[in-house]
């Protein structure tokens, strides 16, 4: 059977049973808005997930009997005997199809319109007439189990009134097997008579094909679902996780005893002991952990469904499903999810026309995004959707009486948006299907803080909204990296770890001294050392051998040197006792394998509590942060001579191919010279006028290849490809020279390619305009925002050579004025790092306001990790593009101008 | 070795001036009682994992039955010279807030039923440190038992001087 429809059995079994208890309180106590709330979301629940697995009867029954819960919890009905009465003969209703489902997986045929229609009168104010089935009962033959139902089988009263319900005996929701049997006659008629039947929204083939006892097997076999999984009180498995702990640590007791005495007759069975021990805890552990993917597993279908019934385009993303949650979390956050991943859909996720018109991909997205961070795991549900009208939002508010007028002109919008966590807040417009109705975000919010996890949106009108669930890490298992120092050991997260470096005396890597602050030169970088027993005030001897930890915090990296290096061992984080929680350096402690008990260290703390010891933390960061980009930025590039002895270099990353061309070769016509290369005529030029061909032997040529252009450049001699951090430290005064800077320890001009390439083509750039993107005449413009002048001028070229017009500005507030100027572009490229205004404040600053607003932005950095590539996401940037991948970048362009071409 | 002196947990210490039953123990000496009802369980020596930059008081932390217990060192705790090496030592486990903690003393006594004539306050003149965790005083035959008001002696913040 289908794994959701399972689980949906399961679940709503579970579910009627509550509502059956609580209708009856709630008929002895109408007033207890408790009870309503909660039969009302159970039902909302049941008829949600009903729309979703496409059983239209079932849903319409538990629509009807909502909304005249609905008119309870509003106050606008009495809660009457009678209406109860309704209420829990439409829940028998459910029960009978549920059993029906069940069986055959399909929705039992049947007629629920009287009992709709009551319960419509009663929901509309009527009295609640609660007259017996409004249709000649069939005749059923009474049969007798001799025995208490099972779980899961209904009970014969139940199947006279589906049989009353039902119009014919197509389909009947049978689950005892007694009465499979009874009516097999039945299936055989139908069978025979009605075998062209289907259900419409189920097409199950076995059903119409299969014979009538294959039925009836399968009947039985169905029957005892939910046998299959059980659930299991977390309180219950919390105990065994405790007995197996304890277990653990007797068995290492008498591991140690057996190591004591040697062999004796005890060494073979306590083996098997211990194997069965770790299987055992290592079971009960699992049972506690699971993927995050686990909750997110029926999305998919949800969406794909909801994009059907709502016509609209939704493409759901989901990142880091591997994230592991400890069962208990992720049983709380499920609905929370689902929910919250529904209401994007419905409320969130325009449709395709008005995504059109407001410039928007027809496509919207949804993105599930799961992490951890800082001790958290950060699920972040956003979609680039409509966002939340502040305007309806306000009103709303003064609606409800949830505020007054002049309270909210007071408040912020983040203020106001707080508000749909509110009870009974809906911003939809009208109830659908799906969603509204106010069961909701207070429901989510509830749902989450019960885990003691934190809720926060945020959200742009117009341009989507993103919700980040903030859960403790207490519950979760993390990767550990245990080390010792001093004597002691201790956890780091393995999440922070990048490498592990082994220093001593001997060896490649040592630690140096600046004025007593530890460094160690690592890839020709000085990396900042903090030594663990300093920092823990530990006193440790002086080890003639360390470890360093090589960890990252953000964009910080730094080694914590220790003394000592065990493996990685997946541990359970637990919470420091309260008096303890002041101390930074610890995120929590754990319970190792071997029973001891060890903290986990926080790098984030440890990082800070470094404050004093490195005068500012956050200059550290800022150079850190420096130093990596520059590291990030180095570059193969070719050296090269050519006419003078000045040594020249291009980026190699622009170099097709170097070859040697024979100079007999080397033709010349109308006044330039000419290679016949590949069988194409390939331009050769030479660097300046200083330069002269060889006079015999061969030339060594750089090659340079844009699509089936093809260009040589002549040089004297090829000297070395080296890796350096390109900075031009002295702008050119001529045009075929970027600028100076230094490579390989000497003075190095280097060359502008798009020079060169003008030269060897008159026509070079305008004849490749028109490629990039074939019907379109007008060449596309880009505005290239970077501070680096050597990107801006090796992207220049690039960039137009794919047929792009570009324009650059070294600074956001120099593209800033463009703006106001009136410039129009295509697309923006923006690099990230930029002194003063950084891309991130650019891009916001763009999507704020002004003519910019809807053009498309890619951001372009050298830091390409998700956290960056969210925030760039949540400013406002369409893509996120590696500095380096200039393919990658063409690409993106294309991408975004082609999908506003789509939008237009 | 651990002895359940009761089987469900409640903090109720305000009683102690009222009688009642005490555990007794020893520290560097003095003998010092705590309500039986506030008592979870006496544990052996074990195996405590250091904490460094603890507070002072705080000895480390410890497995019981795979949960995480804070071990206070009551002489620490309590101003008195620690313990020398090699001494025996014994735990009580008392919890506190939901947490559990286990206090670090010489020996465990034996339980007594106190009557709540025995009962006087702390004499003025009892140090601040003691007074701040002190409930009172029980006049046994032979020697005088210290009540340890067990919220106050895990509460940190009253005296930052532990």
């Amino acid at each position: 059977m289908d794994d959701l429809l399972n689980e949906f059995l399961t679940e709503t079994a579970e579910s009627i049973d509550v509502i059956d208890v609580e209708l009856v309180k709630l008929e002895q106590n109408p007033n207890n808005k408790e009870v309503l709330d909660n039969i009302f979301r159970l039902v909302h629940t049941i008829k949600g997930t009903c729309g979703f697995l496409g059983l239209p009867r079932l849903e319409a029954v538990a629509h009807a009997s909502e909304n005249v819960l609905g008119k309870f919890r509003d106050g606008e009905l009495e809660v009457t005997a009678d209406a109860v009465t309704l209420i829990l003969e439409s829940l028998d209703i459910i029960k009978v199809i549920l059993a029906g489902l069940a069986a055959t997986e399909a929705e039992p045929e049947g007629d629920d319109k009287d009992l709709i229609s009551r319960l419509n009168v009663c929901a509309a104010g009527g009295a609640a007439v609660s007259q017996k089935k409004a249709k000649p009962e069939p005749v059923v033959p009474v049969q007798t189990l001799g025995r208490d139902l099972l779980p899961g089988e209904v009970s014969l009263e139940d199947l006279e009134a589906a049989f009353a319900a039902a119009p014919g005996p197509d389909e009947e929701p049978v689950t005892v097997e007694e009465t499979a049997a009874a009516v097999t006659d039945d299936h055989d008629g139908v069978i025979a008579s009605g075998s062209g039947h289907h259900d419409p929204v189920h097409e199950e083939p076995r059903k119409s094909s299969a014979p009538a006892v294959a039925t009836a097997a399968n009947v039985s076999a169905d029957a005892t679902i939910g046998t299959q999984s059980i659930r299991v009180n977390v309180d219950l498995l919390e105990d065994l996780m405790n007995m197996v702990s304890e277990l653990v640590l007797t068995r290492n007791q008498l591991l140690q005893i057996m190591r004591r005495n040697g062999d004796t007759e005890f060494s073979v069975p306590l083996q098997r002991l211990s194997q069965c021990t770790t299987e055992l805890q290592e079971g009960v552990m699992k049972t506690r952990m699971q993927p995050i993917g686990n909750a997110w597993a029926k999305l998919p279908r949800i969406i794909r469904d909801l994009s059907v019934e709502l016509n609209k385009k939704i493409d759901l993303q989901m990142i880091g499903a591997e994230t592991e949650l400890d069962r208990q979390v992720l049983e709380l956050i499920k609905d929370p999810l689902t929910h919250m991943v529904r209401n994007s859909a419905d409320h969130g996720i325009e449709r395709p026309k008005d995504r059109v018109a407001a410039g928007k991909p027809e496509t919207g997205v949804i993105r599930l995004n799961a992490y951890h961070e800082g001790g958290h795991i950060i699920v972040e549900i956003s979609d680039d959707g409509a966002g939340l009208r502040v305007e309806k939002l306000k009103s709303k508010i003064i609606t409800n009486g949830l505020a007054t007028e002049a309270e909210v002109a007071e408040m912020s919008d983040q203020q106001i948006h707080k508000f749909i966590f509110h009870p009974g807040f809906s911003t939809a417009e009208k109830v659908t299907n799906i969603s509204g109705r106010g069961v909701g975000m207070d429901v989510v919010r509830s749902n989450i803080e019960k885990i003691g996890g934190t809720i926060d949106l945020k959200a742009i009108e117009g341009r989507g909204t993103s919700f980040m669930i903030k859960i403790p890490l207490t519950l979760a298992i993390v990767s550990a990296l245990i080390v010792e120092c001093a004597a002691e050991r201790f956890a780091i997260p393995q999440i922070s770890v990048l490498e592990l470096v082994r220093v001593s005396g001997d060896s490649e890597h040592r630690i140096e001294h600046i004025n007593n602050t530890a460094v160690l030169r690592l890839r020709d970088r000085l990396l900042p050392l903090i030594q663990l027993d300093k920092i823990l005030k530990l006193n440790a001897d002086t080890k003639t051998e360390n470890f360093i930890v090589v960890t990252q915090v953000g964009t910080f990296t730094f080694g914590i040197v220790v003394d000592r290096v065990f493996d990685t061992e997946e541990i359970v984080v637990k919470p420091v006792a309260p008096i303890l929680r002041d101390i930074p350096v610890y995120s929590g402690n754990t319970i190792l394998g071997d029973g001891s008990v060890i903290m986990i260290l926080d790098p984030n703390g440890i990082a800070n509590s470094t404050g004093d010891v490195m005068t500012d933390s956050e200059v550290v960061v800022a150079n850190a942060t420096t130093s990596q980009a520059a590291s990030q930025d180095r570059e193969s590039v070719l050296v090269f001579r050519a006419g003078t002895d000045t040594q020249r270099a291009v980026p190699l990353s622009l170099v097709a191919r170097l070859e040697e061309i024979a100079v007999s070769a080397i033709e010349q016509a109308n006044g330039s010279l000419m290679v016949q290369y590949r069988g194409q005529l390939m331009p050769l030029v030479m660097i300046d006028g200083n330069c002269r061909l060889k006079e015999e032997g061969r030339q060594p040529v750089l090659v340079f290849s844009d699509n089936d252009r093809t260009m040589g450049i002549a040089v004297d001699e090829i000297i070395d490809i080296v890796e350096e951090h390109l900075n031009i430290e002295l702008a050119s005064v001529t045009r075929a020279v970027l600028g100076t800077g230094v490579v390989a320890g000497k003075a190095t001009e280097i060359i502008d390619v798009s020079h060169y390439l003008g030269l060897a083509f008159g026509d070079f750039l305008t004849a490749s305009t028109n490629r990039a993107h074939g019907s379109s005449v007008d060449p596309k413009h880009v505005l290239m925002v970077d501070d680096s002048s050597f990107f801006r001028n090796m992207l220049k070229p690039l960039l137009s050579a794919a047929g792009y017009r570009v324009t650059t500005a070294s600074t956001a507030t120099e593209a800033l004025k463009l703006r106001e100027k009136g410039e129009v572009f295509d697309v923006i490229v923006s690099d990230i790092e930029m002194p003063g205004m950084d891309g991130f404040e650019f891009a916001s600053t763009v999507r704020r306001e002004g003519a910019w607003q809807s053009v498309p932005l890619v951001a372009l950095s050298s830091h390409a990790t998700p956290q960056d590539f969210n925030r760039g996401r949540d400013v406002g940037f369409n893509d996120y593009v590696a500095k380096f991948d200039r393919d990658a970048l063409l690409s993106s362009l294309q991408d975004q101008i082609s999908r506003v071409g789509d939008a237009a | 070795m651990s002895r359940d002196y009761r089987a469900t947990p409640r903090n109720d210490t305000t009683v102690s001036r009222l009688g009642g039953e005490f555990v007794t123990l020893r520290l560097a000496g003095q003998m010092l009682g705590i309500p039986v009802l506030a008592v979870h369980d006496v544990l052996a020596a074990q195996k405590i994992t250091p904490i460094p930059l603890a507070p002072h008081a705080v000895a480390g932390v410890l497995n019981l039955r795979g949960r995480i217990v804070t071990a206070i060192d009551l002489r620490a705790r309590l101003g008195l010279p620690p313990r020398e090496e090699g001494e025996p030592s014994m735990s009580i486990v008392v919890e506190n807030k939901g947490e559990p903690y286990s206090l670090l003393i010489d020996s465990v006594g034996e339980v007594l039923s106190l009557s709540a004539e025995k009962y006087e306050r702390n004499p003025v003149t009892l140090s601040q440190q003691w007074q701040a965790v002190s409930d009172g005083i029980y006049r046994l035959d032979s020697e005088l038992l210290v009540v340890v008001d067990v919220e106050r002696l895990l509460d940190f913040t009253l005296s930052a001087a532990a």
